[in-house]
């Protein structure tokens, strides 16, 4: 028994806030890696194909590190695909027309959906607009203004700026015959995780908390180290001048910039406070206006971003593009165990959920699925998720994922006593009458 | 009221041995209620003493086996497993938050779920037709196509009546029913009872407001404790009066429940000053009106008010104005004027508020007690801008042991701790603030008797400690045992002032029920 606990700790089934959801997915990630590893003969797993899954969902997953705090938060942002879609053409414009070298086409980009996030951000927040009409809206309402300024046609833009989509690492060193700067970026994350874990380990035993036994912590890291090292290896032996893309390496960098924002700033702390409960959280001194302004706004500017790598990518700015992103990027966040009630949710969480959407799909396609099937089955597939959930919290049994998504359960948690019925908080009497 | 017979009519409802229980609560415990056909019957009790509890078995809100017992109406058991239920067998219940539409005609609430018509929808004609009977019935000259957010409460009232006469009622119950409403509409809604009564309707009412159980009831049962305590019957022997019920509702040993305790009081450190809030939906309609309040350093003061007489509302108005529209006030600490606007200017100015629903304002129940017990006062562990895990944890850990919450470890998430440990989680958020007025809405409601004690001696010392101390509480034995001084409050002013040692229950209870004029003139 305690070896099974100690066993479900490798993936940090320990951790609070969501870890015990996550190591679930990864585990069905894995395996759904290994499935498609099996099923497509090796070529899942290949360099070539994990470049081009990178590049091609890279900017989902940036929608879905906005998306969770947004979420968790208890909003929602149907407007993320017409944002990136409007930043699109005019950053693809503003190079065209003005002649904006790609560095100030990205700064004028990420002022569009600092913009665009406080429009909605201001309704949301300080209007008290359900966050589902006022994104509702914009996505229209961008949509319509990213077809109008560009006249429905699509506008190219310059070889230069195409880099933060498809940009590889220069190839410095001794010829390995592997990327060295990828190989290096490879170790050194595997180098940051393994002293991490030592010094919270020392940290948590000097302070008399719970520790995992020690070989859990060996498997922990051997596993961690072996899947980073090997996908660095993967994306360093590529085709000669290819390397892990710019795209993925902009992911990796939000992805620890926004982990960390919503698990050691105040900020952070916030967001989970107003989405688990607003009321209490402001009686706690949280600003809750300011808070959701800054999540809204804050998604805005990374569907701005995930606009601008859309566009790089596909060397153009059409009036198609984004459509549909924000399905996936939710579906993502609730496969990553967030609730639809707020205030459940991780960053890693988010991730892990939009992989095993991207390597399904990539799987699917090189299977030669059509893109129909391929949306009927990662429709089921969301269902699946969460509707396991929702079965093993009802039963009652133990589940990994219903541990640490559980709502506080209100069903037959009745009043203790009279008391709590008679005499109740200041209710507004015109809530009834 | 004429006089009552040695036999009186028969009884229409008799509930035997009720007992109803909570997890780790006995809200009922063996009660008994006698009601007779046409009679009006209050019930009385202290905020927690069961009377809602008791209409809810009644009606079915808590069906047939979910309690102990025995309900006879009507001469035959009755196992009532829902409201549906019981409205069929004719007993009505009326909240006091009243349950109509606001968006529908009062024709559409008077029929709601009770639609009149065949098979192909509404007969809206028949309808109306009918809404005019019932409204004029119950004496209310609306036109019944008005929407009902557009007429008063006391009108919204009388259209719950003749909701309930539209059933054809036979036992109608009414909790709280003049709480909200003012002299003119009470008056005509207790002539409206009385009405009623004499077409056979048997009432029963549950009422703060004793002069009105005096002038309306023909017998009263009085609640304590989840315990009958007695029924009298008016126009017996023994003159019931307001005095005669309140000794009834209060009259129990106040052991040694409480904590002893040595005040220390020093100089004034916190006041209200002509504090007047308005209700934030309701204009005109205030819930503060001019109150003036001092607490002293090291002092104990107690607010005493019964439901609706504004305690929370004052308690929150004056926090950061969480609650209502400011109109006018000022708050002194020291003797120097304060802004205390937003909750976060309240907190910095030292003040903390333990709100009476644990629940819904004082916990995210999501997060875990370390993550729960920093909430307030997460500035105070952020280091650079990055939350200082280490000292959370520390933290977390110190008051876990200073006020034993009783918890697997502070990683335990707070939904899976008993009320008392939850309460005790509340405490230890802001007393991490380290403030200097406390303000204690309800602190020990819905917590065990052991751990109420531990909640006291957490008040003392923080007294003892040198902060001013405010407990608002529905018990007035706690306020009893437990402040140094007591302001009684109603209908959102103050009316009176007692020091602990000239405070008594029944004077207490003669000043939380009536306005301060009606106090001079008596």
């Amino acid at each position: 028994m305690s070896f099974l606990k100690d066993a479900k700790k490798i993936l940090g089934g320990s951790s609070s806030g969501g870890g015990g959801r996550q190591a679930g997915m990864l585990i069905a990630l894995v395996a759904i890696v290994i499935l498609f590893q099996i099923l497509t003969s090796g070529t899942t797993l290949s360099p070539e194909n994990l470049i081009n899954l990178t590049s091609r969902y890279s900017y989902i997953l940036i929608l879905a590190i906005g998306m969770v705090m947004v979420i968790i938060a208890g909003h929602i942002d149907l407007s993320v695909g017409s944002v990136a879609a409007l930043t699109g053409i005019v950053v693809a414009l503003s190079m065209r027309d003005w002649n904006f070298p790609w560095w100030a086409a990205i700064l004028l980009g990420l002022v569009v959906g600092a913009i665009i996030g406080a429009w909605q951000g201001f309704w949301v927040a300080y209007v008290g607009i359900p966050a589902f009409i006022v994104t509702l809206a914009g996505m229209m309402l961008f949509r319509g203004m990213n077809q109008w300024i560009g006249r429905s046609t699509a506008v190219t833009v310059p070889e230069d700026y195409q880099w933060i989509s498809d940009g590889y690492l220069p190839e410095v060193g001794p010829n390995t015959g592997y990327n060295n700067l990828t190989l290096l970026i490879g170790l050194v994350i595997t180098l940051i995780v393994v002293i991490r874990e030592v010094m919270n380990r020392r940290t948590n035993v000097k302070l008399g908390a719970e520790v995992a036994p020690i070989w859990v912590v060996v498997v922990r890291l051997a596993l961690f180290g072996v899947v980073i090292m090997g996908a660095a290896m993967l994306f360093a032996s590529g085709r000669v001048g290819t390397s892990i893309p710019a795209s993925g390496l902009i992911l990796g960098v939000l992805a620890v910039l926004y982990t960390f924002i919503t698990k050691n700033t105040p900020f952070g702390r916030h967001v989970y406070a107003v989405g688990g409960n607003s009321r209490a959280a402001s009686l706690s001194g949280v600003n809750i206006k300011r808070v959701n302004f800054f999540v809204m706004m804050n998604m805005s500017i990374l569907a701005a971003l995930a606009g601008m790598i859309f566009v790089a990518r596909s060397n153009a700015s059409g009036p198609q593009d984004g459509l549909n992103w924000e399905l996936d990027a939710i579906a993502s966040v609730f496969i990553g165990g967030a609730a639809v009630s707020g205030g459940i949710g991780t960053v890693a969480g988010a991730l892990i959920g939009g992989l095993v959407m991207a390597v399904l799909s990539n799987g699917l396609v090189l299977l030669g699925v059509g893109s129909d099937q391929v949306q009927v089955i990662k429709g089921l597939v969301l269902l699946a998720a969460v509707a396991f959930d929702v079965y093993n919290k009802n039963r009652g049994r133990f589940s990994l994922i219903g541990l640490l998504t559980k709502k506080p359960a209100n069903t037959g948690d009745d009043q203790p006593t009279g008391a709590s019925t008679e005499a109740q908080k200041p209710q507004p009497a015109g809530n009834a009458g | 009221m004429e006089a009552s017979t040695t036999s009186p009519r028969p009884v229409i409802l008799d509930m035997q041995d009720i007992t109803k229980r909570f997890p780790g609560v006995v809200a009922l415990d063996s009660v008994n209620l006698q009601v007779h056909a046409g009679e009006v019957h209050a019930i009385c009790g202290e905020n927690g003493a069961g009377k809602s509890t008791l209409m809810k078995v009644l009606s079915g809100v808590y069906p047939a086996g979910s309690y102990e017992g025995q309900i006879i109406f009507n001469g035959e058991v009755a196992n009532f497993r829902d409201i549906k239920h019981s409205e069929a067998a004719g007993i009505v219940i009326i909240h006091q938050e009243l349950a109509l539409i606001p968006e529908l005609s009062i024709t559409e609430n008077l029929f709601l779920g009770n639609e009149i018509g065949g098979k192909f929808g509404i007969d809206w004609k028949k309808a109306r037709q009918e809404a005019v009977e019932l409204l004029a019935r119950v004496g209310l000259d609306e036109d019944p196509d008005t929407q009902i957010k557009n007429i008063g409460v006391g009108k919204q009232q009388l259209v719950e009546i003749a909701k309930a006469l539209h059933k054809s009622v036979r036992l109608l119950i009414l909790d709280e029913p003049t709480a909200s409403l003012n002299e003119a509409d009470s008056a005509h809604l207790l002539d409206l009872i009385r009405g009623l009564k004499g077409r056979g309707v048997t009432s029963i009412i549950i009422s703060h407001k004793l002069n009105e159980v005096e002038q309306i009831a023909d017998s009263i049962t009085i609640l304590r404790d989840g315990r009958t305590v007695e029924t009298m019957r008016v126009g017996g022997e023994e003159t019931i009066d307001e005095e005669r019920i309140i000794r009834g509702m209060v009259g129990r040993s106040l052991k040694s429940r409480f904590p002893d305790r040595t005040p220390n009081i020093g100089d004034p450190l916190f006041e209200i000053r002509d504090w007047t809030v308005e209700h934030p939906q309701i204009a005109g309609r205030l819930v503060s009106k001019g109150v003036n309040l001092t607490v002293r350093r090291g002092e104990i003061v107690g607010i005493a008010g019964l439901m609706g007489a504004g305690r929370t509302e004052l308690a929150m108005s004056v926090f950061g104005r969480s609650y209502g529209n400011f109109i006018s006030g000022q708050l002194y600490k020291h003797g120097e004027p304060i802004e205390a606007k937003t909750v976060q200017q309240a907190i910095d100015h030292g003040l903390a508020y333990v709100s009476e629903d644990r629940k819904s304002l004082g916990l995210n129940l999501l997060d875990t007690v370390r993550r729960s017990t920093v909430a307030a006062g997460l500035k105070r562990i952020v280091r650079r801008g990055t939350i200082d895990h280490r000292e959370e944890f520390n933290v977390a850990e110190r008051y876990r042991k200073a006020l034993r919450i009783k918890t697997p470890s502070v990683e335990a998430g707070v939904d899976t701790l008993s009320g008392g440990n939850q309460q005790k989680v509340v405490l230890a958020k802001w007393m991490f603030t380290e403030p200097d007025v406390l303000i204690l809405d309800e602190p020990t409601r819905g917590i065990d008797v052991g751990a109420k004690f531990e909640i006291y001696n957490i008040i003392n010392e923080m007294a003892a400690a040198g902060r001013a101390v405010i407990v608002i509480s529905s018990e007035l034995p706690e306020l009893l045992g437990i402040s140094d001084r007591i302001y009684t409050l109603f209908e959102g002013a103050i009316t009176n002032e007692f020091s602990a040692a000239e405070a008594d229950p029944e004077s207490l209870m003669r000043s939380m029920t009536s306005q301060r004029k009606e106090l001079y003139a008596s």
